[in-house]
């Protein structure tokens, strides 16, 4: 495990792409993909609470006695989505609106208390970071893939705006929760041919 | 022996320190959350009932202590007389509470208008509650002396279709707001006519 702060990074954003190479997470990339905006808010909050959580569990890694490691994770992680919950309820109230259940529901995301257990208490503080940022941009950059494909197909819209004209039939099966799967399992797809190459 | 002290007291701390930090950004948030709330939720129906005041209903409002908590009353103008003043109620219905806006005309003695504003019913059917203007018409001039209850139950109101139990949620609402006004019919008066003129 000899890698550079800049590796610790990259590898969140192909190598261990969630939720595409770690297939973790999946509640809130199928539920709240319908549309563009729904999955960038989504993905920069779970970014926000996974590298908060990575900082401080690195830093405390030293002094929670391993049996109670998990519940201590657990409040960590808990603690920052309620900040994240607030401040969105307080300044972005109709991407809340949208977002609703799925946000306190970033508790129960395995990413994020995956990479506490299987990374930040293992590793000092500046490559947890790195994890953290890189682990969550990818998350952000994958909930932005499928949901740029099921908004663009379902709807015939990218963030609202039209994009294939009027005369354009949308897939309403795209935006409805079988669409999400299909999808998720066409990107997997293509991702393991390139991959392969 | 040690190490079970070691983990109540890092547990504790853990605790007592995210429910400090929670409670401190709660009290910086609230009112700013209240404001959003006013403006995406009840903000908008408010507006739709006092359709054609000569105020803003939003803008001129006050607070009165029903039982524990302060409710926002809205005020709207007509023919320069405050005529009518709006507040939120809830019931449960199928998924949930239903809140709703309940404005009350305060000459004729009669319900002025009813919008749904927040709910968790089933979408496509009792979901459709929130648009289906023919349903929410039939409270609109109905005295408060009606027992505002569904056809099913012996009373005026058309249930909609397949939804018996959010049009029921919807009555009692109604019928909660009434009770709200008569219990509070002074104290709502007094606040009422500084808005003249």
């Amino acid at each position: 495990m000899a890698k550079t702060i800049g590796q610790e990074f990259v590898k969140g954003l192909w190598e261990e792409i969630p939720p595409f190479r770690l297939v973790l997470g999946l509640c809130p990339t199928l539920a709240v993909t319908k549309a563009v905006e729904n999955g960038i808010g989504m993905g920069l909050a779970t970014t926000f609470v996974l590298v908060c959580a990575n900082f401080l569990v690195s830093i405390l890694g030293g002094i929670i006695p391993s049996k109670i490691r998990i519940a201590c994770f657990i409040i960590i992680i808990a603690t920052f989505v309620t900040v994240v919950e607030l401040v969105m309820q307080a300044y972005t109230y109709e991407l809340f609106q949208e977002l609703g259940i799925f946000i306190p529901l970033i508790v129960v995301n395995c990413i994020v208390l995956g990479r506490s257990e299987a990374f930040a208490s293992k590793n000092g503080v500046l490559p947890s970071l790195a994890d953290g940022l890189g682990i969550g941009i990818g998350f952000t950059l994958s909930l932005t893939a499928i949901s740029a494909v099921r908004e663009g197909l379902g709807n015939g819209t990218l963030l609202g705006h039209s994009i294939f004209g009027p005369s354009f039939e949308p897939f309403a099966i795209m935006v409805e929760a079988p669409g999400a799967f299909i999808c998720l399992g066409l990107l997997l797809c293509i991702m393991n041919i390139i991959s392969k190459k | 022996m040690r190490e079970m002290v070691k983990m109540v007291i890092v547990l504790t701390v853990l605790s007592g320190l995210s429910g400090g930090l929670l409670a401190a950004l709660h009290d910086t948030t609230k009112d700013r959350i209240e404001n959003q709330v006013l403006k995406f939720v009840q903000g908008p129906a408010v507006e739709k009932i006092m359709k054609g005041s000569e105020n803003e209903p939003v803008a001129d409002r006050f607070s009165v202590k029903v039982g524990e908590e302060e409710k926002n009353f809205f005020v709207g103008i007509f023919d320069e007389n405050p005529k009518s003043v709006a507040f939120e109620t809830s019931a449960s219905g199928y998924g949930g509470d239903v809140g709703v806006i309940v404005a009350i005309d305060m000459e004729n003695n009669e319900i002025f208008g009813v919008e749904v504003t927040t709910h968790n019913e089933t979408p496509g059917i009792g979901a459709t509650v929130e648009t289906d203007e023919e349903f929410k018409k039939q409270f609109k001039g109905m005295n408060l002396d009606n027992a505002f209850e569904v056809k099913n139950d012996d009373g005026d109101i058309n249930a909609i279709a397949g939804a018996t139990v959010t049009s029921r949620a919807v009555c009692k609402a109604v019928q909660r707001a009434v009770e709200i006004y008569r219990d509070n019919k002074s104290q709502i008066n007094d606040q009422v006519k500084t808005f003249t003129g």
